[in-house]
């Protein structure tokens, strides 16, 4: 792969000839961002606050009333503010489950590519066990068996995807260093160290980047689909996917209750993905067209 | 067999015993199962006779040895909740999976492969761009979406599929959709990238210079060496089937692996549990082996066939 600071800048230049298709998506994703940074400021009501005589009221474009323009759900909560706070459960958890499996997976390959033999083994073994086993299912057994506080919860969701990092990782800092500019970094007397923080380390951040911007929606799946199947944040608390999955009983008289945070989850993982895509091109000349 | 498709196998065997392990230490890291599966006030001497009879008082290492020992006889214990051995809870549910999954994967390749072909052949046109479009819509929508959106539409509004059970075919046809979408926009992707790789290689210049028909050219020279890597594709993506399954069984109330799962989880059936993820480490591991030992059989260049130094 053949990403070099000079394909990065070449990206920092280009960014402004975004096609229409991608300004929408990094749109949607700012907006998405704004929702989950001021949720107190931008709901009439709390998440948890119930009305009773007002329950499975429908949207406004449905004929319901403003005074709960997305309708309310079976206990007369309002799912605007539930979405809005979903937003923010969903995507915090996302974000810092795709950090901190970043974080690891990047770790684990640069110590596989820096200690080869016995600690490679272990480390490629690792990424082999968890490819077999798909975060999904560990995720699965540990929240049903060490339950399922917030913290665990987050852990286990980055689990996504770690091991493609350390693949990465792994990958680009050994064949970086068989280029001719580590070889002269060492050779001029850099320790490791420096040579690997200051020079290999942006030469492969944009691989990173990328990696980073395919994960990032598939945790967000991976915390919906949980929470879907009641397994990952509990009410109280709310989350794009517990809501989705409470909804879900009610699909005859009020569909709206199930639809809005699954169009939220869908136009943000689709708009994450093309995102992504979009960034590989412009930092991957290689991949180009395809 | 040669020596590299025995350290393939080796490998294989190796990450299941691992899987095996982990899944033990999960489960006892969480305490004690006869506390959290009993009443709160159970007598303290049937908790104690509880705990003996499942060998949960005896020492982690022992209670180990006597786990990994029982696998490898086909015994993983007696389901809490349905008092007869978990294998058999599980296993019975195995074939509804496979036909689900199979049959989602069949509709996938169905849809998949000629989008992403005819999206090839006509590059940077409206189809290429349509068909691309309607691939990221596929593998974008969560399936437990697509699943809910499917049963509002052809359940309970145009009331012409079942939204639950497994008696007929007709309830096959939704889950199936649901579970398949995601995976035929992969595969439409992943093949147009492939088949563009391959129309660009020399030998198929070569071919149509020499006058060979384009349908044959497309058939016969391109399909087979694209064919590949949407193989070792396909290897990587069971897993993707196996969670969505999940998902799709526990909405459309199919009866398989996934849904006992889920219930196993709900009502923490410790063996249940065990068995049904070490039976999709198993199937997960297999399908890998498969495909390599598949792509070593079409593949002359795989080369797994061969020593390295041959």
């Amino acid at each position: 792969m053949t990403l070099t600071i000079s394909g990065a800048r070449g990206a920092s230049r280009q960014t402004l000839r975004m096609p229409l298709a991608i300004k929408m998506c990094a749109g949607f994703l700012v907006l998405i961002a704004l929702i989950a940074l001021l949720a107190p400021i931008l709901t009439p009501y709390t998440y948890s606050e119930q009305n009773l005589i007002k329950r499975l009221n429908p949207p406004v474009f449905m004929g319901g009333d403003w005074a709960y323009p997305l309708g309310t759900d079976n206990l007369g909560r309002d799912i605007y503010t539930r979405l809005v706070y979903g937003i923010r459960t969903s995507i915090s958890i996302a974000l810092l489950g795709t950090f901190i499996g970043a974080t690891f997976g990047t770790l684990l390959g640069y110590m596989a590519s820096r200690r080869r033999g016995l600690v490679d083994e272990i480390v490629m073994m690792l990424v082999d066990v968890q490819a077999a086993l798909p975060a999904f299912f560990v995720a699965i057994a540990c929240v049903a068996f060490v339950g399922n506080a917030v913290w665990v919860f987050i852990l286990l969701v980055s689990l996504e995807g770690w091991e493609r990092y350390t693949r990465l990782v792994r990958g680009l800092v050994i064949s970086e260093h068989g280029k001719p500019y580590v070889q002269a970094m060492l050779a001029l007397g850099a320790s490791r160290w420096r040579t690997d923080l200051k020079h290999v380390f942006p030469n492969i951040s944009s691989a990173l980047v990328v990696q980073a911007t395919i994960t990032f929606p598939w945790t967000i799946l991976l915390e919906t689909t949980l929470s879907f199947l009641g397994l990952g944040v509990q009410p109280p608390e709310t989350s794009l996917g517990q809501m989705l999955g409470s909804g879900r009983q009610y699909l005859l008289q009020a569909a709206w209750i199930a639809v809005i945070p699954g169009l939220a989850i869908f136009l943000t993982t689709l708009s994450m993905s093309l995102f992504g895509d979009w960034l590989r091109d412009r930092l991957d000349p290689s991949m180009r067209g395809r | 067999m040669p020596f590299v498709m025995i350290m393939k196998t080796l490998r294989a065997l190796f990450t299941l015993l691992i899987c095996m392990t982990l899944v033990f230490v999960v489960l006892r890291l969480s305490g004690d199962p006869a506390t959290v599966l009993l009443p709160d006030d159970t007598p303290v001497e049937v908790q104690q006779e509880y705990r003996r009879q499942w060998g949960l008082d005896r020492p982690l290492p022992e209670q180990y040895l006597r786990y990994i020992t029982g696998l490898t006889e086909g015994r993983l214990g007696i389901s809490f909740a349905e008092q007869r051995p978990a294998s058999e809870v599980v296993l019975e549910r195995l074939p509804n999976t496979l036909l689900l999954g199979g049959c989602a994967i069949l509709f996938a390749l169905m849809l998949g492969l000629p989008l992403g072909l005819f999206a090839a052949l006509r590059h940077n046109t409206k189809f290429d761009r349509l068909a691309m479009g309607l691939a990221v819509l596929g593998f974008s929508l969560p399936s437990f979406f697509l699943a809910i959106l499917l049963i509002l539409l052809f359940s309970l509004k145009l009331r012409i599929l079942p939204s639950a059970g497994s008696d007929t075919w007709a309830h096959l046809v939704m889950p199936v959709v649901a579970l398949g979408a995601g995976l035929m926009g992969k595969i439409a992707r992943f093949t147009r990238t492939s088949m563009l790789e391959v129309l660009g290689q020399p030998y198929i210049r070569a071919a149509r210079a020499k006058g060979v028909f384009a349908l044959r050219v497309i058939l016969v020279h391109a399909l087979p060496n694209a064919a590949i890597p949407i193989l070792m594709f396909l290897g990587i993506e069971i897993g993707l089937i196996l969670t969505g399954a999940v998902v799709t069984e526990t909405i459309f109330a199919w009866p398989g692996l996934g849904r006992v799962l889920v219930t196993a989880v709900a009502q923490r059936d410790l063996p249940v549990v065990q068995a049904a993820i070490l039976l999709i480490a198993l199937i997960m591991v297999l399908s890998n082996l498969t495909v390599d030992f598949l792509h070593a059989a079409i593949d002359p260049r795989a080369n797994l066939f061969r020593g390295k130094h041959e």
